[in-house]
């Protein structure tokens, strides 16, 4: 077990630095000197040498690289271009929404399609199931930003039990937080809940088909109990994998979703960064993110060693 | 005293009949045997008697255990004789324990389930019953998982979780086909033991005629839905009133004649062959670990012979059939055909390659699904510098569609067409197109039922006849490997543990190995000397 | 036939059908504003109504149709055009150290969700409908190299690959003539279910404006605008949000129907 959690972290940091490069590379194929863009065209050559050697954009490419990771190791990601703080400071402040959005979704996409897709296995091919793969293959198909649009219609313009927008921070209380942050997470977390319970439904109707759920039935097991005690774990299996996946498409939805309900995430950092070329902020965010998913997956081949001994037994 | 009766049980699914008035019964202590080709519906039998058919089979008769009607219970008091009164053991040990709990939850659930016992009572009952299937407490703790166990010794779990209550019935569906002869002759051994000592009955479902015949009180026939014959396996052995049961035990003992075999002269030769596998490291930045699966294997191949290579699983034997088609690199050694070693380097040489070809075991993945016949049966050509078009391209595959008793108009047919043993007609048709000087038959009658195995045997022997055939012959059964060969391989962990006259082997083998291998093997009675014993 | 791939197929075409007469005809100019006639709801002239400028809906879903499924189509083509040759490359050298480069290659793409790599291409090169195309063509290569190297490496352990080595083929000419016509089924399905993925993504680019630059209409754009007036005039939302569903609905049932379809056991059994 430890062999594999060695191996696995090693291929997380192999992944990590290949990613920043990447990252790296592509920004710096940008045209204009970042420098130049924050002075403006009437910028003295003198004053621009001195900001050039503060921002640290006086050194060779690779150099710059290493300062880059070093710094973002020792959690300065640098100074913004257009705001002149710290990178760090506002990435944190906007993790505060981002993150337990992206987390808060997760958890309720976990808590509908488990039940759902057990379910729906449970009574394939009957009433219960049709029901259940309908609602799903329509889940599948709504776009959740426009999902959003109708929940802030219907909960927050006509029925008014929630604000439309904005987030008043987790200083005004957890329940306060959690509140303006509960449409978002639905509007996230049923397109995937959907997804899921398919993916769960129809793991576990593989599983059913299996041997070894035979030889618990001529044990004795009640359809029911084999599903639970000998069906739910195995379909574990595949089902991590798609929650793994789904994090990545998690916190790339709470991205667009923030921008229904003006949400200050990372979502709107970015944008903003964006239209201003702040090219660092872009760049600080983007490895943030491919960060999240590259641990997440991590966890995921974690998780599997923990549910299948045949893992852990292997190197 | 009988414990279960069959009563003119039919089944049907979506108004197709699999059983139509089967009768049987099994007395306590008594061991009776269903058996019978693919398709007799024996499996469907045993389902059946444990209440656990495909959803949608429609059962009319009666199945009475201790005078219950089973198909009149309810599914929640069949669950509660599940395991209880009755157990089951299946055919795919490998498959048939959930990979992620461990063998003593898995045992223990039998008891469990059944609120037999309190938890920890139930788990010290695990303990004994796996002690008692031969899973000593020493080398397979109640923690062990399924994969770290081998296909036997997951079979014995199998069988503790079947007889962990003591059920009044034990039913085992070809508790056996699956695994090698030895492993085999002791999970039988076991099951005989288990009977005798809980005064179970036991309903064996099995293909193997021999198997049966060591085993079982009394036997029942089945074909095609329908109990044949029936009676005390002995008596049944002796007259065999049906002639379905004389076909069947005919096919079993099917013995074919070859031509004498050509004086020898070297075709292949196989020198001090060496194939290692790497193994997963088992250290983060130690090297990594190699395991030898064929270890310094030598032996020639004569013009015109027929070898025989047996062995048990895992022995090496596919491996070193791999090589020898080129396959698979070699760590060490040299394979030559014809004077010519087949690879160069590690790439197989084309003008050596086409000297040689291969039958494979499974008449069902041999073919690629999206192609009809004549170009299945061509594929070969691509070895030939000018391979023949036109009509010399339908002349040949004409002529090999015939030589293995097809006919030309079936090279427009689709293989799924066909059946299992057409296939492997079909399939050495697509060896033999080339005329090459060597074929491998890997395992290539394994997969068949015996009736067609013993066409194939003898369609093989025509061949011999018509052509002067080399080849090597690869099985793990050892009745086929004793008819259709000249000379024999014994291969045990990567290593030729004994050659020599396929005949002389048999009767006299020299090496403990072959000799276990050769005991632990089932045999037919002799009929004579059963008919002599009881006369009509 | 199956009642879903009919469905499916219908729905499909109907959206499909909508883009192409687009380029000949749609019942306004859906560029020419009409400030007077602005926020109609739908009725016997404006069938869809109209948006805050007076611009007829129903000719912009039109056109909207156009964008959606052109990026979708390119994006999955692009997926294709990559990812089944390198599966192919990777079953055919299994285990081996190209085998192992590109499954990590494909880790790390998969890192990238659609979304972050259009971030990054917009902040260098700028917005655009291009940039969408690339960002979700580049997420879909690891998709189908997944799914071919998956299955081709199942068909390669098949006894008919063994017979065709045995005949002397290379692993190249295996792959295309064994190999590629047995996933043939099962790239077909995916590459629906990514065409309406495809979809989803776009409008979702659009929406936050890393996709189709305004003047082309497209259907995430379209919520974008209407999301400041969805209390007054809620058809201005729902109507393109519907587009998207039953596009993407459509494209699903049809995915599923021709699985059942065109081969019951498609799903390749988890080894």
């Amino acid at each position: 077990m430890l062999r594999y959690s060695l191996k696995r972290l090693l291929s997380l940091l192999i992944s990590l630095a290949v990613a920043s490069v990447v990252i790296f590379l592509v920004i710096e194929v940008a045209p204009g000197d970042p420098a130049a863009i924050m002075l403006g065209i009437n910028a003295q050559p003198d004053t621009l040498a001195s900001l050039r050697a503060e921002l640290g954009l006086d050194v060779p490419k690779w150099e710059r690289y290493l300062n880059w990771v070093g710094g973002m190791v020792q959690g300065d990601f640098g100074t913004s271009y257009t705001y002149r703080t710290p990178v760090a400071d506002m990435i944190a402040a906007r993790m505060q929404v981002s993150l337990p959005l992206a987390l808060y979704a997760l958890t309720l996409s976990t808590l509908i399609a488990f039940p759902a897709g057990i379910y729906a296995a449970a009574r394939r091919g009957r009433g219960g199931d049709m029901a259940v793969m309908g609602a799903t293959q329509l889940g599948v198909a709504v776009p959740n930003f426009w999902f959003a649009m109708m929940l802030v219609l219907l909960f927050a313009i006509n029925l008014r039990w929630f604000g439309a927008g904005g987030f008043p921070g987790w200083d005004k209380g957890l329940w306060a937080g959690l509140h303006a942050l509960t449409l978002p997470a639905i509007a996230l977390a049923l397109p995937q809940a959907a997804i899921l319970a398919r993916v769960m439904r129809s793991a576990l109707i593989d599983i059913l088909g299996e041997d070894f759920m035979r030889t618990a039935r001529a044990k004795g097991l009640t359809r029911r109990q084999a599903l639970w005690r000998h069906g739910v774990r195995n379909a574990l299996i595949p089902v991590l994998t798609i929650i793994g996946l789904q994090f990545s498409f998690l916190l790339a939805g709470s991205i667009i979703i923030e921008q229904v309900f003006y949400l200050p995430g990372l979502g709107r950092l970015v944008f903003q960064a964006i239209s201003a070329r702040d090219l660092i902020v872009v760049e600080s965010v983007v490895m943030l993110l491919v960060f999240a998913v590259i641990t997440v997956n991590f966890l995921v081949d974690i998780a599997y060693a923990l549910v299948d001994p045949r893992l852990r037994s292997r190197t | 005293m009988t414990l279960l009766s069959v009563e003119n049980l039919s089944l049907a699914i979506h108004k197709t009949p699999i059983l139509h008035g089967v009768s049987l019964t099994v007395d306590a202590g008594e061991i009776v045997a269903v058996t019978g080709e693919s398709g007799s519906g024996k499996s469907m039998t045993a389902l059946s008697v444990i209440g656990l058919l495909p959803d949608r089979m429609e059962a009319k008769g009666a199945i009475r255990l201790d005078g219950q009607d089973m198909l009149a219970l309810p599914e929640r008091n069949l669950c509660a004789l599940r395991g209880n009164a009755v157990g089951m053991v299946f055919q795919e040990p490998m498959t048939a324990l959930n990979p992620v709990r461990t063998i003593g939850d898995q045992v223990a659930e039998t008891i469990l389930v059944h609120k037999a016992m309190p938890p920890e009572q139930a788990r010290a009952r695990a303990r004994e019953v796996l002690d008692r299937v031969g899973l000593p407490e020493e080398r397979f703790p109640l923690t062990r998982y399924p994969h770290e166990l081998s296909g036997g010794q997951r079979q014995r779990v199998v069988i503790a979780m079947a007889i962990a209550l003591r059920p009044k019935l034990l039913i085992a569906d070809e508790p056996t086909t699956a695994l090698d002869v030895t492993t085999q002759a002791q999970i039988l051994e076991l099951l005989k033991g288990l009977v005798a000592e809980f005064g179970m009955g036991l309903l064996m479902i099995t293909h193997d005629l021999a198997v049966v015949a060591d085993l079982a009180d009394r036997i029942v026939v089945m074909r095609h839905g329908e109990v044949v014959e029936t009676g005390a396996t002995r008596q049944v052995l002796a007259h065999m009133r049906h002639p379905y049961t004389r076909a069947l035990f005919a096919a079993s003992a099917h013995r074919v004649i070859l031509p004498p075999a050509p004086p020898p002269e070297p075709l292949l030769r196989v020198e001090n062959v060496v194939r290692d596998y790497r193994l997963p490291r088992t250290k983060l930045f130690a090297p990594p670990g190699h395991f030898r699966a064929v270890k310094g294997v030598s032996f020639t191949l004569n013009r015109g012979e027929r070898l025989g290579l047996v062995g048990e699983s895992g022995c090496g034997k596919s491996t070193l059939t791999r090589a020898i088609l080129g396959l698979e690199p070699i760590q060490g050694g040299t394979i030559t055909l014809d004077g010519d070693p087949v690879l160069s380097g590690n790439t197989p040489r084309r003008e050596v390659r086409r000297k040689m070809q291969v039958v494979f075991q499974d008449p069902f993945g041999s073919f690629n699904p999206r192609h009809r016949v004549d170009r299945l049966i061509t594929e070969p050509f691509h070895l030939l510098d000018t391979p023949p078009t036109g009509s010399e391209r339908t002349r040949a595959i004409d002529k090999a569609l015939t030589d293995v008793g097809l006919s030309p108009a079936d090279a427009g047919k689709f293989i799924h067409e066909f059946s299992g043993g057409q296939r492997q007609r079909i399939a050495i048709a697509r060896a033999l197109i080339t005329r090459p000087q060597l074929i491998l038959f890997d395992e290539a009658v394994s997969a068949l039922d015996v009736s067609v195995r013993a066409q194939i045997l003898d369609l093989l022997a025509d061949l011999c006849k018509a052509y002067v055939l080399t080849y090597l012959f690869i099985s793990h059964d050892l009745s086929v490997v004793r008819t259709i060969t000249d000379r024999v391989l014994v291969m045990k962990s990567g290593e030729i543990v004994e050659q020599g006259e396929t005949e002389a082997v048999f009767s006299s083998p020299q090496h403990p190995y072959t000799q276990s291998l050769i005991d632990a093997a089932p045999v037919l009675p002799d009929r004579e000397a059963l008919l002599a014993e009881l006369p009509a | 036939m199956n009642r879903n791939l009919i469905l499916g197929a219908l729905l499909s075409a109907l959206f499909l059908a909508a883009a192409l007469v687009s380029f000949v005809w749609t019942p306004f100019d859906h560029t020419v504003m009409d400030i007077p006639a602005k926020l109609q709801r739908p009725d016997g002239v404006h069938w869809l109504g109209t948006d805050q400028y007076g611009r007829d809906i129903f000719s912009m879903i039109m056109v909207g149709a156009r964008t959606s499924i052109a990026v979708a189509l390119v994006a999955v083509g692009i997926g294709m055009a990559l990812g089944v040759p390198l599966g192919l490359t990777a079953a055919a050298l299994r285990g081996s150290f190209l085998d192992e480069l590109i499954m990590r290659g494909n880790d790390l793409v998969f890192a990238f969700p659609s979304l972050v790599i259009a971030i990054l291409i917009t902040a260098v090169f700028g917005a655009g409908a291009v940039n969408a195309i690339i960002a979700i063509g580049i997420f879909n290569i690891p998709v189908f190299a997944r799914i071919t190297r998956g299955a081709a490496l199942s068909l390669w352990e098949r006894e008919f690959i063994m017979a065709a080595r045995v005949a002397g083929k290379s692993a190249a000419r295996i792959s295309a003539e064994h190999i590629l016509p047995n996933v043939t089924n099962l790239l077909i399905v995916q590459g629906t279910i990514q065409f309406s993925l495809g979809i989803l993504a776009e409008a979702g680019l659009s929406y936050v404006g890393l996709g189709a630059q305004p003047p082309t209409p497209s259907w995430g754009r379209m919520l974008a605008d209407a999301q400041t007036l969805v209390a007054i005039a809620p058809h201005l939302a729902l109507i393109p949000g519907l587009a998207i569903i039953l596009t993407v609905l459509g494209l699903n049932l049809m995915g599923d129907g021709l699985r059942d379809h065109l081969d019951p056991r498609l799903r390749v059994s988890r080894a």
